[in-house]
C-alpha cells in the first residue's frame, strides 16, 4: 500500500526501499530518536520528502489532496493536546476542523463506553489523567472512521496497562472495520503480540523487515 | 470660523514652560533623559512647522496629483510603522499582505467616506482628504498590529494542537478559526472601547481642534460621527484582509504548518 524508494528527509530519515502492506498491522520499533515518529509524518502528509519517491496505492503521495489523504490515513500523536475545555467540545471540534456535520450526543457517549472513560461529556478535560486523555485522543480519531490508522507510541509518561488498553482498543477497531495499522512502539512484547511485520528502524535507516504472517 | 484666536510666537514661548519644569525635575531627581526630551521638543516643533508650511502650500493649491502622493506616503509609512512595531520575526509573505490589506482597506473606504459620506467637491479637497485619511490610517495602523500579534501569538501558543488537527484530517482554515477570530475581536476592540467613552470620558481630538478652531459643537460632533464610523469601515476592513489571508501563510501548498518562516 505505501512504498518509499530512496527517500530521504532532511538528516533525519533515508530509507532505500520499504513497503507497508495493505489490510495488516504493522508495528515500527527502534531507539529513541530514530525518526520512527518522523516516518509517520512522511506517511500523513504532515512532512514531505526531500528526494526519492513515496507512492500510495500506486500513486505519488504529492498527487492527492493532502487533506483528503489524511482524513483516510489518521495519524495520532504521541502526545495529542486537546481541542477545548470539554469532553463534548473535543468531539465536535473534531467534527468542525474536518467540515463534517455535527453528530446527536449518543454517538460520543458510545464511543467514551467502548473505550472505558467514565466521565459524561461536560467534563472538563484538565480534570484527565495523562492516559484518560490518550484514550480521548483516540475516541477523536475513531469518530472519523480512519480505513488507516498510524499509531505513535502512546508517551512513556503512560503506564503500561493504558497503552495495552489503547492498542488492544484499536487492534479491534482495525480488525473489525478490515483496515491497516502502522503503530509505533518501544516495546518488544507489543510488537510480536500483534505485529505482522516488524519493522526495525535506527538512525534514519531500515534495519530489519520481520515479516511473521 | 472667523473668531479665532490665533496665538501669537511669544504666547507659544510662554508655553515651553512646562518642558522647563519637566527638565528640571528630571534633571534634581537623575532620572536622565534630558536630551531625548529636549530632542523630542526640537522634533516636534520643527516637523510642526515644516507641515504647517506644507498643508498650507497643498490647501492654496489643491492638486489631484498632491494629494495622492501624500496619501501613498500616509500609507507608506504606516505599514513601515507596523513592520517596526512587531517585535517579532515575521515572513516576507505575512510582510506583502499586510501591505496589501493596509492598502486596500484604507483606500477603498476613504473613497467611499469622500465620495459619499461627506460628497467633498472635488473629492481630491487637500484640507479634508488629508486629515480624514490620516485618521483612517492613523486607527487601522493600530489595529493591524495589534491584530497581528494575536495572530501570531495565537497560531504559535496552538501549533501543537493545529498539528494535531490536521494529522486528523482537519482544514487549516477550520482550526485556526477561533484563533483569527480572538485576533481579529483584539485588533477592533480599542475602536469599540473608543466609541463606548466617546464624549462622555473624553472629547476626542478632531472635535477638540474643530470646537478651538471654532466651529459649532452641532457641526463637530456630526463630523466626529461619520469620522468615527469611518475608522471603524477602515479598521474592519484592514484587519480583515489581514487576518483571512495572514492565517494561510503559516501553512504550505500541502497544507503543512510552517512556522519557521514566521
Ligand atoms: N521538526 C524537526 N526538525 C529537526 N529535527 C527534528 C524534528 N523532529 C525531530 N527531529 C529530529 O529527528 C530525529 C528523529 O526524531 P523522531 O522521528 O521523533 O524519532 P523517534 O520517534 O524514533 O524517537 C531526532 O534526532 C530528532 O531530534
Ligand atoms: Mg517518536
Amino acid at each position: 500500500m505505501f512504498k518509499l524508494t530512496a527517500v530521504k528527509y532532511k538528516d533525519i530519515l533515508d530509507i532505500k526501499d520499504l513497503k507497508i502492506e495493505e489490510k495488516k498491522i504493522t508495528c515500527i520499533v527502534g531507539k529513541s530518536g530514530g525518526g520512527k515518529t518522523t516516518l509517520l509524518k512522511l506517511l500523513n502528509n504532515m512532512v514531505s520528502c526531500d528526494s526519492g519517491l513515496l507512492k500510495f496505492k500506486g500513486q505519488k503521495i504529492s498527487d492527492y489532496n493532502p487533506i483528503q489523504l489524511r482524513r483516510e490515513i489518521i495519524m495520532l500523536p504521541q502526545n495529542p493536546i486537546m481541542f477545548s475545555t470539554t469532553i463534548k467540545d473535543n468531539f465536535t471540534k473534531t467534527l468542525k476542523y474536518t467540515g463534517n456535520e455535527l453528530r446527536s450526543e449518543n454517538n460520543y457517549v458510545n464511543l467514551l463506553k467502548k473505550l472505558d472513560l467514565e466521565h459524561n461529556l461536560a467534563t472538563d478535560t484538565i480534570k484527565l489523567s495523562g492516559g484518560e486523555k490518550q484514550r480521548l485522543a483516540l475516541a477523536r480519531v475513531l469518530l472519523l472512521k480512519p480505513k488507516i490508522l498510524l499509531l505513535d507510541e502512546p508517551s512513556s509518561a503512560l503506564d503500561e496497562d493504558t497503552e495495552k488498553f489503547i492498542i488492544k482498543m484499536v487492534v479491534n477497531y482495525i480488525k473489525e472495520n478490515n483496515g491497516t495499522l502502522i503503530m509505533v512502539t518501544h516495546s518488544r512484547s507489543i510488537a510480536d503480540e500483534y505485529g505482522d511485520t516488524i519493522i526495525t528502524l535506527n538512525n534514519g535507516q531500515i534495519e530489519n523487515v520481520e515479516k511473521r504472517r | 470660523m472667523d473668531n479665532i484666536i490665533d496665538i501669537s510666537l511669544m504666547q507659544i514661548f510662554t508655553a515651553f514652560i512646562f518642558v522647563l519644569i519637566l527638565l528640571i525635575i528630571v534633571k534634581r531627581e537623575h532620572i536622565g533623559g534630558e536630551w531625548e526630551i529636549i530632542l523630542a521638543n526640537i522634533r516636534m516643533t520643527v516637523q510642526l512647522i515644516l507641515v504647517g508650511y506644507l498643508l498650507t502650500y497643498i490647501f492654496a493649491n489643491p492638486n489631484l496629483v498632491f494629494t495622492v502622493i501624500i496619501l501613498l506616503l500616509m500609507q507608506g509609512f504606516a505599514i513601515q510603522n507596523i513592520y517596526g512595531r512587531i517585535n517579532k520575526r515575521i515572513s516576507t509573505d505575512l510582510k506583502k499582505i499586510v501591505a496589501i490589506a493596509m492598502f486596500t482597506g484604507t483606500t477603498i473606504t476613504i473613497l467611499y467616506f469622500v465620495l459619499i459620506v461627506i460628497n467633498l467637491k472635488p473629492w481630491f479637497q487637500p484640507q479634508y482628504f488629508i486629515p480624514l485619511a490620516g485618521m483612517l490610517i492613523g486607527n487601522s495602523m493600530t489595529g493591524i498590529s495589534l491584530g497581528i500579534e494575536g495572530l501570531i501569538n495565537g497560531i504559535k501558543d496552538n501549533q501543537a494542537m493545529i498539528e494535531n488537527a490536521l494529522m486528523l484530517g482537519g482544514k487549516p482554515e477550520l482550526i485556526t478559526k477561533d484563533i483569527t477570530g480572538r485576533a481579529f475581536y483584539q485588533a477592533i476592540l480599542p475602536t469599540i472601547n473608543s466609541m463606548m467613552g466617546m464624549g462622555i470620558v473624553f472629547l476626542p481630538g478632531m472635535m477638540t481642534g474643530q470646537i478651538l478652531a471654532g466651529a459649532a459643537p452641532l457641526t463637530a460632533i456630526k463630523y466626529q460621527i461619520v469620522i468615527m464610523l469611518g475608522i471603524l469601515g477602515s479598521v474592519t476592513l484592514t484587519v480583515y484582509i489581514m487576518i483571512k489571508w495572514g492565517a494561510k501563510t503559516f501553512f504550505n501548498e500541502r497544507s503543512q504548518i510552517s512556522i519557521s518562516q514566521n
